[in-house]
């Protein structure tokens, strides 16, 4: 077997020679292959990576762990992350989309906290194809079967469609847990003489090799990958979940490593060299589903719905007796000892010993050659054509209102149970999700945002952009942003352009989070998501969670009142570069969208957290998609009001109505307190844009159109 | 009054209604695992909550049906105890026959999730006396396998014992087919056997039993409840 056939570059393998002092041996090639490739070792975006703020005062766990986790008080902290499932979802989306969903939810676990809520960044090709459907029902049935069986909710997420998802629909499965702070559980806990136990289910041939899978580019004979995507078991999961929390709950527990890419070799090797000990596993004694299967296969498979713990001699029998008690299979398969080896055995013999240090973090970096691309002056070239303004505004903001990407989405999240375990009180459908946490009644506020169209014209301004339209929706709403998720999603980084965008738009979110002090605790990176035909957009996805004391504090949209004023703070008009605007006109963005302002963001934030405290507002929204104009018609549309808008301004219309970018919202306030709200954004550009009533929507002349209009379009029958 | 909520294996709403019924009414409630042979001593109500028992990969309920439990549960119902299945739980009901009727998928073929409208039907049940007949609730639904199926001559006669308890209907209250979301016939979304002591209900009132969600008219049902144990059954 040649290390070229397994994915492993020349220096790579040369560096595995040095650090083993010997040629490897068949079996740990395989696990070098796996262990250093692009999904499990991040070797050509560590360098980037470390450009994130990872401090913060709510910080408790930052990046390195299975999730990071923040403190939302009262003891208690919220462990989240967000991880792509984007290879197995081209190939089978129905279980590719599922896989996604356990494996998180199971990350989430492995820091000892009860699953509470998922979201689901779904980015397909373009609407109506026929393999956008087939792919999109497969992911969107995956997504639903999976989380509503288990019993996490989902809250919230993101759908967009544009063509350079085609052939590479991306699944971005996010989840964050409830875990008492004196109650984590983390992979550098381990100790010398404890047991390696293996729970749930049997382990079979399915996924092996699929980290590997997801670190190259996807091959046009799709088919042959099949046995790299894994099967999911949502009931097995469910099990899995209560078994493992009730063994938590016991302090059985001394560590937990979920057992998805790289199988028992990354769980087992990471707690070891995390945690500073050997770890031996017996091979024999791994419960299996199929016969003949040789130790690598049994080493790296992927089969889903399995836990590794670490526990204390002195609990085999607890353990033993809980996982009984639900059915699962239980087998202690290793110890721990002094040390930094990773050892296999079979039968008897040692088939692999690697020093675990250097399977987990020995994988040299990788600098990939990174320059602009050539034809980046096009792209940010505005032609004519992008700026057309369309046959009529009433035409332009029913399109817009009507298209996939914009349009009510309640067709998806019907689909998933939403509400189960009680927590939602702002669900799907809304820029935030609000959970109240039951243990110390406060409330979580959730966003997912990604902007990949203003990322290809601009990678870094566009990853800002990214960061600061989540934060300015929790500040809008009145939450205080606690960390971040992210989830990098690119084709490949072997071409230098490509490898620009990346490093672009990484520091882009990279200075927006720190301007705006929001630490990245967690995250993924999903590379290579292109086929010899297309490629992806450069897709960074972005999820924040924040904070909300009382429920008094938190400052909803689509609450119009009869009578409101209505003020639109920011600047008027904005960029029509990557907007909705050109997605649905021109098909093509071009030009420059807004540029990231710190001072600007920061400003806004501040007044805007005011704003929410001081409860002098109805009803809030900040602008993002389709810009000013569908900021109305949600809001108008959600409230059941209409509302006559009419202000100064000397922006043309097309960028008044669709320009987006910058730190904008419109705020409904009742005319009593405006003077308070005028008081409270003074020196930031604020403007009384009219007033809500009656059941139509007028804009400045440009249009007017009846509420029920809006709303069939929006719903789309 | 002390709640018993069984717990199956795949069971997702256990710790939901037992929350609700703990912050409603204050009862105490014991989770009872379902290789369980009986029941608590001094049960006041049983609830089989709503979930995928056993992964619902049989016909949804057809192995929860079948588990120790249900002998329990049974014998608990047949001396007039209260029995209250929601969702996955009426579907065991049916399956065990402690309830007539079956359950089809949703007629549009897939999960649905969201606010709903019912009518009561009748305020002179154990769960429903803090209700008035025509009074529209709003419960949520969640649910793959809502569609109530009975043969006619069955539903006529349900109907004639007045066995319907709850109905989809608009926010107006009429049942109409536009305000069905799943197709059961003629829009029965919770029923009772013959005794007026078990009910199957597809909607969740636990998920709108608090004015944190956004209803409480789930609430009155766990009222309704404790104020008949409280009066002795004796209504």
């Amino acid at each position: 077997m040649n290390h070229r056939t397994l994915g492993l570059r020349d220096e790579e393998f040369d560096a595995i020679v040095e650090g083993l002092g010997r040629e490897p041996n068949e079996t740990e090639l395989h696990l070098f292959s796996v262990m250093w490739s692009e999904h499990c070792s991040y070797k050509s975006t560590r360098r980037l990576l470390r450009l994130f703020p990872k401090e913060g005062k709510s910080v408790v766990q930052g990046p390195g762990e299975n999730a990071g986790i923040v403190d939302v008080g009262d003891g208690w902290g919220a462990a989240f992350k967000v991880e792509s499932h984007n290879h197995p979802s081209a190939v089978e989306p129905y279980q590719g989309a599922a896989t996604g969903v356990g494996g998180i939810i199971r990350d989430i676990l492995a820091m000892g906290a009860q699953p509470t809520a998922s979201m689901d960044g779904l980015f397909f090709g373009r609407e109506g194809a026929r393999s956008t459907r087939r792919l999109s029902d497969g992911i969107i049935r995956g997504v639903g079967d999976y989380g509503n069986c288990v019993g996490v909710p989902t809250v919230g997420g993101k759908t967009a469609y544009d063509p350079s998802y085609d052939e590479n629909p991306l699944v971005n499965a996010f989840c964050l847990g409830l875990v008492r702070l004196d109650r984590v559980i983390k992979s550098s806990t381990a100790a010398s003489g404890q047991v390696a136990v293996l729970i749930g289910s049997p382990t079979g041939r399915d996924g092996i090799g699929g980290a590997t899978f997801a670190s190259v580019e996807l091959a046009d004979e799709t088919k042959s990958s099949r046995p790299q995507v894994q099967i999911g078991d949502p009931f097995a999961e469910k099990l899995l979940v209560e078994c493992c929390l009730e063994l938590v709950g016991l302090g059985a527990v001394v560590s937990m490593q979920d057992m998805g890419a790289g199988g028992i070799t990354s769980s087992a090797s990471e707690v070891a060299a995390k945690s500073g000990v050997s770890v031996n596993i017996e091979l024999d004694r791994v419960p299996l589903r199929e016969e003949g299967m040789a130790p690598w296969e049994i080493a790296l498979s992927e089969s889903q719905e399995r836990m590794l713990l670490i526990v204390q001699k002195k609990d085999m029998e607890l353990v033993e007796s809980v996982a009984a008690k639900w059915g699962l299979n239980c087998a202690p398969i290793g110890t721990t000892t002094p040390g930094d080896r990773f050892v296999l055995k079979y039968k008897g013999n040692v088939v692999a010993d690697v020093p675990a240090s250097l399977l987990g973090g020995g994988c040299p970096e990788i600098s990939w050659p990174s320059l602009p691309p050539e034809d980046l002056n096009d792209r940010q070239c505005l032609g004519a054509e992008q700026t057309k303004p369309p046959k009529g505004w009433e035409d332009a903001i029913v399109s817009l209102l009507s298209h996939p990407n914009w349009a009510d989405k309640s067709w998806i999240y019907e689909q998933y149970d939403h509400m189960v375990q009680i927590n939602t009180i702002v669900g799907p459908g809304s820029p935030v999700t609000l959970l109240r946490i039951k243990p110390n009644g406060r409330f979580l506020a959730l966003v997912m945002e990604s902007d990949p169209w203003k990322c290809r014209l601009d990678p870094f301004s566009g990853g800002a952009e990214t960061v600061a339209k989540g934060l300015r929706a929790l500040a809008v709403c009145g939450a205080v942003p606690l960390g971040m998720t992210d989830c990098l999603n690119f084709p490949s980084p072997e071409k230098p352009d490509q490898f620009w965008e990346l490093e672009e738009a990484v520091r882009g979110m990279a200075t927006a989070c720190r301007e705006m002090a929001c630490p990245v605790v967690s995250g993924n990176v999903s590379l290579y998501n292109e086929t010899s035909k297309s490629k992806i957009l450069p897709t960074p996805l972005a999820c924040i969670v924040g904070l909300v004391d009382s429920l008094e504090d938190f400052l909803p949209s689509g609450r119009w009142k009869e009578g409101n004023r209505l003020f639109l703070v920011g600047s008027p008009g904005g960029s029509l570069a990557g907007s909705a605007y050109q997605h649905v006109f021109s098909g093509k963005p071009r030009g420059v969208p807004v540029p990231f302002d710190a001072q600007k963001e920061k400003s806004f934030l501040e007044r805007a957290a005011k704003t929410a405290k001081s409860r002098v507002a109805e009803s809030a929204l900040a602008l993002a998609g389709g810009g000013l104009a569908l900021a109305l018609a949600k809001e108008a549309i959600e409230s059941g009001k209409g509302a006559q808008v009419n202000f100064d301004a000397e922006a043309k219309p097309e960028l008044l109505l669709f320009g987006e970018g910058g730190p904008r919202a419109i705020y409904a306030i009742p005319p009593d307190k405006a003077a308070a709200f005028c008081h409270i954004w003074q020196g930031f550009p604020v403007s009384h844009i009219g007033k809500v009533g009656g059941s139509e929507l007028s804009v400045n002349g440009l249009f007017k159109v009846r509420l029920e209009k809006l709303i069939r379009a929006w719903r789309r029958p | 009054m002390k709640v018993a909520v069984v717990v199956f294996p795949g069971s997702n709403c256990d710790a939901d209604v037992a929350h609700a019924v703990e912050v409603t009414i204050g009862a105490s409630v014991e989770m009872v695992w379902h290789a369980s042979e009986s029941l608590p001593a001094g049960t006041d109500l049983v609830i089989l909550p709503g979930g995928f028992s056993y992964g619902d990969y049989l016909r949804c309920g057809a192995m929860a049906a079948r588990s120790s439990i249900m002998k329990g549960v049974k014998r608990f119902a047949s001396s007039g105890g209260l029995v209250l299945g929601i969702c996955n739980g009426f579907q065991i009901l049916t399956e065990a026959k402690m309830l007539r009727g079956v359950f089809l998928p949703n007629r549009t073929l897939s999960f649905i999730c969201r606010p709903c409208t019912l009518r009561v039907e009748r305020d002179d049940t154990p769960f429903t006396l803090r209700y008035k007949i025509g009074q529209v609730v709003h419960f949520p639904i969640a649910h793959h396998e809502g569609l109530y199926y009975l043969d006619k001559d069955e539903l006529d006669a349900l109907e004639k014992r007045r066995q319907v308890v709850f109905r989809y209907a608009t926010p107006t209250g009429e049942a109409t087919d536009e305000a069905n979301p799943n197709g059961a016939l003629n829009n029965i979304a919770g029923m009772v056997n013959e005794g007026g002591n078990v009910l199957g209900l597809i909607p969740h009132p636990e998920r709108a039993s608090e004015p944190v969600l956004g209803s409480v008219d789930g609430a009155l049902m766990w009222q309704s409840i404790s104020e008949w144990i409280k009066g002795g059954g004796a209504h």
